[in-house]
């Protein structure tokens, strides 16, 4: 995985990693692009989108898109449902997580997904031991 | 499980994102936080210390307006002041803002290191695993440098808590990516093998993506992890849904972990071991067999994950291409997909096939869908999925099915989307020239495709139908016909004037005969189109014209007519204007023998590899084509319509020798050789004329490299022979070893004084020569010089052989290319067609490959060819190409430094009296050197 990207339309990102060097130009670019393929999407269609060199696996929840830019021969499915699983634990943590949430807490949605996913892998797939994890950081003063 | 309440514990930042939330305009907004940034700056300024608290939260509101898009210029210093707090969620902030925030400030560089430093050795998991996610995240060489010997000490301690040893394999991963140079394999190798062992499955899965990436670069070190993963493997899939616990999604035992193992398999070739290549094919079964049992769940989650394993597993067992078995029941199971209601399996399932169709063992397999297939292609509503059907198409079309799946992507063409048009374009060239059986049907097709798609024809294709018409006298006749039917429609693509500009006007005569397209009806009909075409193609048409005066004496005065109108003779067009004056006076001037020759019928184009090719090549990039690419090779052994890779090249064919670089293809070859007339002569030859028109005179010291190739596939024989001198060579290679026996014989009677010899290598091999030569060397005498070589790595430029004599007072000066070649130092390699196809596979890299199509210069006996395969020092292999009339050779090159494996293919095709060759060997450098040295030999 190459990056990691949330975002709502019209635009505003809510959370970007990079797991590959961008400049800084480039990564604009790159969140204009992704999302311009992505939002024009038909429900109906696949999760899964060529773009440049790469493959964009997304999925929708409500009006934010989860996408996942990947290498053409990863596994689409282990992505698409890793991002359903991180979905799930951020719902768990947040309690029925909505859009409010993320933005106002950001800094801990970034430690959600360091959990779940470093240096572009999977890192951790239990949401119990995930979950297990981040409250005991939010124990800690 | 308690809920995180909005922006708890910090007070003012909540407040603050609420303002900006409510801010009504861009204007408000950047006013707002720049009230705020003046704010931050005056509490970092103060000369009251800050708490951490405060300090966290005024960092944690400039991360904030820097996440909106705003530039941040201040506040890293107090960030990488909370790195060093003792509580977590300062350090946390902290580290987030360099993360994100990365500065190459070396002295902040410094100092974050020094933080992190101080973290690792902290001995608190949670203060460890916050330093190797900054790591990880940030990657950068400076870190690389302070770091990369450190976390694989971390990685493999004995008392690493899981977690720590989770983010420290993924840093490492991180680090080895971004500087690989650094990251030195050591003892902790093995180690991190056993990872895969562990009782903590996410240090496993964490791990695996570190064992997978290593593996790729270093797969002697790491091959141990390919047991332990097919057991590791074996244990998930033989499990209950519900023993892993917390492993366990949507009732799927561990899929990420599942198809991670699955994925590091792909790096190796089948286990060796029996057991364990049993347990694996178990393994492999297993998830073929549950594909087939009811869901456990209705939930996509569930079919999502179990597919996802099922993908996988296909993946690997394509990977292996061993087990027809597997390889029929994967394409079953596909095949059941591609009518599924969910577009991504659908989706998916094509995108697999299309690599299963390059198995010979599922090819046949995979041909059985193409209705399916073709339906896919024309009711999908998702482009993504049209296009994946098209590449399957393309993959599955041989000589069976090619009438058909062109005539179906010809059909789709017409309502394409834009995107992919020109791809599609390509591909139908390709399979339409590749499976011509009879040429009408390929001039139809292309004649079709710039009907249809005419602005996606790009200049490769219809060079290509030029080429090919011009090569095959079998199809011009049929060919001149049909363009010019085409040419008859009121608006033809302008793709269309030009392929038929040029065809009629060279074989326009053959269709002469019939009164509905007589002379003047065809230059009448192309005439009519002049108008409305862009200057290349008007200046392709009056080559067609000129061409025209030679073939049809009798529409000599019409064209003159139309060449000496204003527009035409003065036309602002440089080249327009040139050609109008030139081709006039020409067909006023020239007798109509000079005509004739002037402008004869194109001879035939060199035959090389289809340009369309390498275009559709290079629009995927690499390695996109190439399976199709090799399994075509393996199918179609015999297919060699290939002409010549430019087409009618400007370059070639200047009609004028203007020095206006003219963009048009054209016609002609006036002043210029013909394509594959006479080749010019050596300057071998040139230097034997030296000698014997002027005699003993002083030579030049040009390289002669005449007898070089001759010896690629002997290794005895007259090197070199003139007037004078005769040096004849026996030589003998073992291992990177070689001795070379040099003789020279004085063919006159006169003595030669002054005899020396020089030898000057290359510096991948070494040369010694054992004893000096006489300096005099007696008429009619022979003397003897011994060479020993060395081959210290691959190399291309031999070594070259200085001689200088006097001969009757003058000084001769030779220098020849010594046959030394690569390929001298080759050792044979037996084996079975399974391996020889398990190791082609493994050379797969596109650069590892060198192919070149090539005309045959010498006879294609098959007693001559074997005996030169023989003497290249490959190993020639039979029963294993499927085709018999092919030869496949296997042989390592022996080099100090290393060895090379290669493979070899050549494919004859008698009848058009070609080759194909291709060769896959573990080095770039060597693939393409005996290529080239190669396709000279036959």
């Amino acid at each position: 995985m190459f990056i990691f990207l949330l975002s709502f339309p019209p635009g505003k990102t809510r959370l970007a990693k990079w797991y590959m060097q961008f400049d800084d130009d480039e990564k604009q670019k790159l969140i204009e692009e992704v999302h311009a393929v992505v939002t024009v999407r038909d429900a109906k269609h696949t999760n899964f989108v060529e773009f440049r060199n790469f493959k964009i696996i997304y999925r929708r929840y409500a009006g934010l898109y989860f996408c996942i830019c990947v290498d053409v021969t990863d596994n689409n499915l282990a992505y698409l449902e890793a991002i359903h699983n991180f979905v799930e634990v951020l719902n768990e943590y947040f309690h029925n997580v909505c859009e409010l949430d993320l933005v106002f807490n950001f800094y801990k949605v970034y430690t959600v997904v360091d959990e779940m996913f470093l240096a572009g892998e999977i890192r951790e797939t239990s949401q119990t031991k995930v979950l297990k994890q981040l409250l005991m950081l939010q124990s800690l003063e | 499980m308690p809920a995180v309440s909005k922006g708890d514990g910090m007070r003012g930042l909540a407040v603050f994102i609420s303002d900006i939330r409510n801010c009504k305009s861009k204007e408000a907004e950047i006013k707002r936080i720049n009230k705020e940034l003046a704010n931050i700056r005056s509490k970092f300024k103060g000369d009251k210390a800050l708490d951490g608290y405060s300090k966290k939260k005024y960092v944690c509101k400039l991360l904030f307006i820097f996440l909106l898009g705003h530039d941040i210029d201040f506040g890293h210093m107090e960030a990488v002041n909370l790195l060093s707090s003792n509580k977590y969620t300062e350090k946390q902030i902290g580290y987030l803002f360099i993360s994100v925030l990365v500065n190459s400030n070396s002295e902040l560089i410094r100092l974050i290191n020094n933080a992190i430093k101080n973290d690792l050795s902290s001995r608190n998991p949670t203060f460890m695993c916050l330093a190797l996610h900054c790591i990880a995240n940030v990657g950068s060489r400076e870190m690389a440098e302070a770091f990369a010997s450190e976390i694989p000490r971390i990685l493999v301690a004995g008392d690493t808590m899981d977690s720590v040893k989770q983010s420290a394999a993924l840093c490492l991963l991180r680090l080895y990516k971004t500087s690989p140079d650094l990251v030195l394999m050591g003892e902790w190798t093995s180690r991190v093998v056993h990872l895969l062992n562990d009782q903590h499955m996410g240090v496993v899965t964490a791990a695996i993506s570190l064992i997978t990436c290593l593996s790729q670069k270093n797969p002697d070190e790491f091959k141990t992890c390919v047991s332990l993963a097919v057991s590791r493997l074996s244990r998930i899939v033989s499990s209950a849904s519900t023993d892993l616990q917390d492993y366990t999604y949507y009732f799927v035992p561990a899929p990420w972990l599942s198809c991670k193992l699955l994925r590091l398999l792909q790096c190796y070739p089948p286990p060796e071991d029996g057991a364990v290549k049993g347990r694996l094919v178990e393994c492999l079964e297993t998830i073929l067999n549950k594909a087939q049992e009811p869901p456990k769940s209705k939930k996509v989650q569930h079919s999502n994950a179990k597919n996802a394993i099922l993908f996988e597993a296909i993946s690997l067992i394509i990977h292996y291409d061993s087990e027809p078995n597997l390889l029929v029941r994967a394409c079953n199971q596909l095949g059941q997909f591609l009518q599924h209601r969910e577009t991504n399996l659908r989706y998916l399932a094509l995108e697999s096939m299309c690599t299963l169709a390059s198995s010979e063992f599922s090819h046949e397999a995979v041909k059985t869908h193409i209705e399916t297939v073709i339906n896919a292609l024309k009711t999908e509503r998702d482009v993504s999925v049209r296009q994946r059907a098209a590449d399957l198409l393309y993959a599955m079309c041989d000589r069976s099915n090619a009438k058909q799946i062109v005539a179906e992507m010809l059909s789709y063409l017409e309502t394409a989307d834009y995107s992919i048009r020109e791809e599609m374009v390509l591909k139908v060239a390709i399979l339409a020239e590749k499976y011509a059986v009879d040429y009408s049907w390929y001039v139809d097709t292309i004649l079709n495709l710039i009907r249809i798609a005419g602005d996606y024809v790009s200049e490769e294709v219809w060079y290509r139908v030029i080429q090919i018409v011009i090569n095959r006298d079998d199809v011009q006749g049929y060919a001149a016909k049909t363009v010019f039917e085409a040419l008859q429609a009121p608006a033809c693509h302008e793709n269309m004037v030009k392929v038929g500009g040029y065809i009629l006007g060279e074989f326009g005569n053959l269709i002469a005969g019939d009164p509905r397209s007589s002379p003047l009806v065809q230059f009448n009909l192309l005439h009519s189109k002049f108008h409305l075409c862009s200057v290349p193609t008007r200046a392709l048409l009056l080559s067609a014209y000129i061409k025209f005066i030679n073939l049809f004496p009798e529409t000599k005065a019409t064209i003159q007519e139309v060449l000496r109108c204003d527009s035409q003779i003065r036309n602002s067009d440089v080249e327009l204007q040139q050609r109008a004056v030139e081709y006039l006076k020409l067909s006023s001037i020239a007798s109509t023998d000079v005509l004739a020759t002037v402008l004869e019928e194109m001879p035939p184009f060199p035959e090389r590899e289809s340009s369309i090719l390498a275009k559709l090549k290079k629009k995927k990039g690499p390695g996109a084509v190439s399976v199709t690419e090799l399994e075509d090779s393996k199918r179609e052994s015999s297919e060699l319509n290939g002409a010549g890779e430019r087409g009618p090249d400007p370059s070639v064919m200047a009609a004028s020798n203007a020095s206006t670089p003219s963009p048009s293809a054209d016609l002609l070859g006036i002043r210029s050789a013909a394509p594959v007339s006479t080749a010019p002569a050596s300057a071998g030859s040139l230097l034997v004329d030296v000698f014997s028109e002027a005699g003993p005179a002083a030579s030049s010291g040009a390289v002669n490299d005449d007898g070089f190739l001759r010896f690629v596939c002997k290794n005895n024989g007259v090197l070199f022979e003139n007037q004078l001198l005769q040096i004849g060579i026996k030589s003998e290679y073992r291992q990177n070893l070689g001795r070379m026996y040099l003789f020279y014989g004085n063919k006159t009677s006169v003595q030669f004084a002054s005899f020396t010899t020089t030898v000057s290598c290359p510096g991948e091999l070494q040369t010694h020569i054992l004893g000096i030569v006489e300096p005099l060397v007696e008429g009619g005498a022979q003397i003897q010089q011994v060479l020993n070589i060395e081959c210290l790595t691959d190399f291309s430029d031999a070594p070259l052989l200085n001689i200088k004599f006097r001969y009757g007072g003058a000084l001769q000066n030779l220098t020849l290319k010594l046959p030394v070649t690569i390929n001298k130092f080759f050792q044979l390699t037996e084996m079975a067609s399974q391996d020889f196809f398990q190791r082609w596979k493994q050379l797969s890299q596109p650069q590892q490959e060198a192919q070149k199509i090539f005309k045959a210069n010498h006879s294609m006996d098959t007693e001559v060819i074997k005996a030169k395969l023989l003497g290249l020092g490959m190993a020639l292999l039979d029963n294993v190409d499927p085709n018999p009339e092919n030869y496949v050779c296997a042989g390592v090159i022996q080099t100090k430094s290393q060895q090379v494996g290669c493979l070899l293919r050549l494919e004859p095709n008698a009848q058009a009296q070609m080759y194909r060759l291709t060769l896959r060997c573990s080095k770039d450098s060597v693939s393409k050197r005996l290529c080239e040295l190669l396709a000279q030999q036959f």
